[in-house]
């Protein structure tokens, strides 16, 4: 085995990618403020925001390919922040992958090493075609192979060179449904193989839930949030992420009572959660509860929920069936609409428009968030407006 | 110090090219624009100079340095009614080039398909042809027992009875010879429009011709405004023509300049005529650039 | 009627397009003429004799081999010095980035009787002997203004994430205009020389005024023109308009070919 090919398996000593107070200022906008993070070696890290939050030139600052107006970029113990890009261990694949029309598969992706004067590629280049499974195209131009292949090639053409660390900008972006599914699972695959620290900026929720074992959710230049994308998305800490991570109900309360069980009162309701799910500072707080974590009950069954529960009353406003699952909204006495979701695995009738009903759900699953931000925070700004529409 | 920003141009603010030391721009710049500045600008003002110049007391016949502001006036009193044909001239050929052109850069433009680049290249081919002797050409193609001339004349459509020496011949070459610069920027620009907005104008006008007038014809102004100038330009300074196909009659500045300049050795009036027509079309053409930017034609 | 107005634009554009072509057929025929008399302007009687002995007249081929040289060189030098302008405009921002933008549109605003007489002018107050020196002179002065409009139009439809992408790939900014940028700009660079070399081939009136006693193939042309323009003429004409467009009609073919292949791949 060449000490130039890829490598199956994690055999390779690869090291921590470690941000510190990472600054890009443009003009008089903080596009990434003070970011301090470390990714750990091996892991699928997402970075996960709207466009124009950050996401895109903190990717970009770590490739060399922008520089940071302060802090820090390091890989190990090594400070690499004055090197430039074509100096760093860190590859890319670009949005929209930016292959060399000029040049054939096998000459893009050997670029890299050949840059590094390194004579005999061959070897290299057919093992890395072989893992993104594309030998046989290995002559054509890029203008001659499909979305998919593609990015199989810019994927290949960043993981030849060994780096540290690949960086993935949108890197599915341009491709229809079905087949980013395809690559979502072909990427997680190729990942585990090789075993190199991925860091992936993507808009796409979904997307980053599935492929990484690390997501962090960025927003106005900051990371509201980091952590498994399970632990994220159950345990929001802050408005943005409740809305912006799927969908949540919140209600505006006061504690009444804090400790190991916190007991809220909104709009004369109580609610009850862990003290531990718990994150406003103050006496105001949010009460967050997922759609899907309500349960549907007809007033007339209110009888049936187990003690201990939190429970809302209201009317149903809305049945929408989406054949998985089925939406209710509900509107509560003080005139807030509540969305919940229904699998529709029950048997019977479901409940109609106008029938009076309780919503109950357990407290683990109730979350506290500080309001200071406002409620709409997150929420996408057309989806927003449309609300707003509806309402007037 | 000249601020040196590296840019990439189309690309957003954010996206930042190489760091490139500010000496490497001069260096690129300097030497193409050196000659320029050398051979295009500094002439300009010899020009200017020589226009001024006057006949020299004691060796008659060479000129000495001067300020004389009558050789302006001496020019274009001798020679105004060329003056005057050569932007008549240019001006009948640029609206006939606009007339033959737009139908064929329409036709290119939006309903060419496969044929599109085929017939670019047909348009640019003629280039590749001597420009004196396809001009020449039009002498056999014109003459007075051709076939050409006989059919007018028997409609009694040339009040001269024939079409070579006569100022309709001087514009049917200056319209064929300056055609193709007509042609191509009236296509990039139709190419440019959306073809949908056109049907979206059959939608809401009745008739093909409101269509046009309303959609089509504002929409491909920019292309208008550089054909036109591109047209004109050339036109009104050119000597080929009006010395090939006119006769004395149709003489038009440019053969004024040429035969002072070259054969009378008449430098201050050949330069000031010169001068005055580089005048004359620059206060034309910022006239027009106000109406499109010079990005757009450089 | 409706087919009428279906196709009257079609049936114009052809027309145009012939009308286009009339006086080349002229040209082309005549090269066959043997002509009664000096002038070459009245079908005499068919004949090889100007393609056979195409350098029968004195002077014709020599001033088409000055022509070709007077391009070439012009081309070569006009080529390097636009390009290196065009990357300047689109790669930087520098002060008297507007004025730089009109000292290249002027050229191709002015007319040719200016250029060509103001450039006289020059010659003649520094007393500089005209020639062929002078006339490489004017050709490189005309054709900057046209590469650096092909060039940078080529630079600036280039995705700048190409450079990224050959910087994150270890290249360093020797490297990447090597293997990246040079190659992606070559085509634009190519179709700018070839047609600064057509322009300088053929330019007339700014070659005349400085031409001195040097003789190019306009010129000699021109001259012709006085005293009748031998058949040699238009035959060497349409050896260069046929080869030029067998030249460019064949690239189209290639690029047509090979699109239709991929298409079936």
């Amino acid at each position: 085995m060449t000490n130039e090919g890829p490598r199956a398996g994690t055999s390779r000593r690869v090291e921590d990618l470690r941000l510190a107070g990472l600054t890009k200022v443009f003009g008089d906008q903080r596009a990434v403020d003070e970011l301090s993070i470390t990714i750990a070696a091996g892991s699928f890290f997402a970075l996960l925001g709207a466009s124009g939050c950050g996401k895109t030139t903190t990717l970009r600052m770590i490739a060399g390919l922008e520089e940071p107006t302060s802090g820090q970029v390091f890989i190990g113990d090594k400070d690499i922040t004055e090197l430039r890009a074509f100096q760093r261990p860190v590859n890319t694949v670009f949005q929209s992958y930016a292959l060399f029309p000029h040049l054939d598969i096998f000459e893009n992706v050997a670029f890299g090493l050949r840059r590094r004067g390194i004579k005999h590629v061959d070897a290299a280049v057919g093992q890395m075609l072989e893992l993104v499974e594309l030998s046989s195209l290995a002559r054509r131009k890029p203008s001659q192979l499909s979305g998919g292949q593609q990015q199989r090639v810019a994927v290949a053409r960043a993981l030849i060179n060994e780096p540290d660390v690949l960086l993935l900008d949108e890197p599915l972006g341009a491709l229809d449904l079905k087949l980013r599914r395809q690559m979502q699972i072909e990427l997680k695959r190729i990942q585990s193989e090789v075993g190199t620290t991925f860091v992936h900026v993507t808009h796409d929720q979904e997307e980053a839930m599935t492929m990484a074992d690390t997501v962090a959710v960025m927003h106005a230049g900051r990371i509201e949030q980091l952590g498994h994308p399970a632990d994220v998305y159950e345990t929001p800490r802050t408005v943005f992420v409740a809305n912006f991570l799927g969908q949540s109900n919140l209600i505006v309360g006061e504690k009444i009572q804090g400790g190991e069980s916190v007991e809220v009162n909104a709009h004369g309701v109580r609610f009850t959660m862990p003290g531990s799910r718990n994150f406003a500072p103050g006496s105001q707080l949010v009460v967050g509860v997922r759609p899907e974590k309500m349960i549907v009950l007809d007033l007339a069954d209110a009888g049936r929920i187990p003690s201990g529960q939190n429970t809302l009353h209201g009317t149903v406003t809305d049945v929408s069936y989406t054949g998985v699952s089925t939406q209710y909204l509900v509107l509560t006495a003080w005139g807030q609409q509540v969305i919940a979701f229904e699998q529709n695995s029950i048997v019977g009738d479901r409940c109609a428009v106008g029938d009076p009903v309780v919503l109950h759900w357990s407290p683990q699953h109730t979350f506290g968030l500080d309001p200071a931000g406002g409620l709409s925070s997150g929420i996408d700004p057309s989806v927003l407006a449309l609300e707003s529409d509806a309402e007037a | 110090m000249a601020p040196i920003v590296p840019v990439a141009s189309v690309a957003p603010v954010h996206v930042s090219g190489p760091k490139r030391s500010s000496r490497s721009v001069y260096i690129l710049l300097i030497p193409g624009l050196a000659w320029l500045a050398v051979f295009f600008l500094i002439p300009l003002f010899t020009l200017f100079m020589t226009s001024l110049q006057k006949e020299s007391a004691s060796k008659p016949g060479t000129y000495v340095f001067g300020i004389q502001l009558s050789n302006y006036a001496n020019a274009l009193a001798e020679y105004w009614p060329q003056f005057l044909r050569s932007f008549v001239y240019a001006g009948l050929a640029t609206i006939l080039a606009l007339a033959i052109a737009y139908p064929l850069a329409y036709f290119i433009a939006f309903k060419a398909g496969n044929w599109r680049s085929l017939m670019l290249v047909l348009v640019v081919a003629p280039a590749f042809a001597s420009f004196l002797l396809r001009t020449y050409a039009w002498k056999t193609i014109l003459a007075d027992d051709g076939v050409v001339t006989s059919t007018l004349n028997s409609l009694h459509l040339l009040p001269d009875g024939r079409i070579l020496n006569t100022g309709i011949a001087v514009v049917a070459g200056l319209t064929y010879n300056f055609l193709p610069f007509m042609i191509l920027p009236l296509f990039a620009s139709l190419d440019r429009i959306d073809y949908r907005l056109i049907e979206a104008g059959s939608d809401l006008y009745a008739s093909p011709a409101k269509v046009f007038w309303r959609v089509t014809w504002p929409l491909s102004m920019p292309g208008i405004v550089a054909g036109t100038l591109l047209t004109f330009i050339p036109a009104a300074g050119d000597f080929i023509n009006a010395e090939l196909l006119g006769s004395a009659k149709d003489r038009m500045i440019g053969n004024v300049i040429q035969t002072n300049f070259i054969e009378f050795r008449d430098y201050p009036t050949a330069s000031a005529l010169s001068f005055a027509l580089m005048a004359a079309i620059l206060i034309l053409v910022f006239g027009y650039i106000r109406r499109s930017g010079t990005e757009d034609l450089v | 009627m409706r087919w009428i107005r279906k196709n009257i634009i079609g049936a114009i554009a052809i027309l145009v397009l012939v009308y286009l072509f009339i006086p080349i057929a002229v040209v082309i025929a005549f090269s066959f003429n043997k002509p009664e008399g000096k002038f070459n302007l009245q079908w005499n009687e068919f004949s090889f004799n100007a393609w056979t002995q195409i350098c029968g007249v004195p002077g014709v081929c020599q001033s088409f081999l000055t022509s070709v040289q007077l391009g070439l060189i012009s081309t070569v030098i006009a080529t390097v010095l636009g390009t290196m302008i065009a990357f300047a405009l689109v790669r930087y921002r520098f002060r008297g980035r507007s004025s730089t933008n009109l000292l290249i549109f002027m050229p191709m605003a002015a007319p040719e009787v200016v250029m060509g007489s103001s450039l006289l002018a020059l010659f003649l107050n520094l007393r500089f002997p005209l020639g062929t020196v002078t006339v490489m002179i004017a050709h490189i002065m005309f054709i900057i203004s046209f590469v650096v409009v092909a060039v940078k139009a080529r630079l600036q439809g280039m995705d700048p994430k190409l450079e990224e992408a050959a910087r994150d790939l270890y290249a360093g900014p020797a490297a990447t205009f090597r293997y990246v940028t040079f190659p992606l700009v070559l085509p634009g660079i190519i179709g700018a020389a070839l047609l600064g070399f057509s322009l300088s081939f053929d330019d007339f009136i700014i070659s005349f005024f400085n031409a001195g006693t040097l003789v190019t193939f306009p010129i000699y042309i021109w001259g012709a023109a006085q005293r009748g323009i031998p058949p040699q003429v238009n035959a060497l004409a349409s050896l260069v308009f046929i080869s030029a467009l067998a030249i460019v009609l064949g690239a189209q073919l290639y690029s047509w070919r090979r699109r239709r292949s991929l298409a079936t791949h």
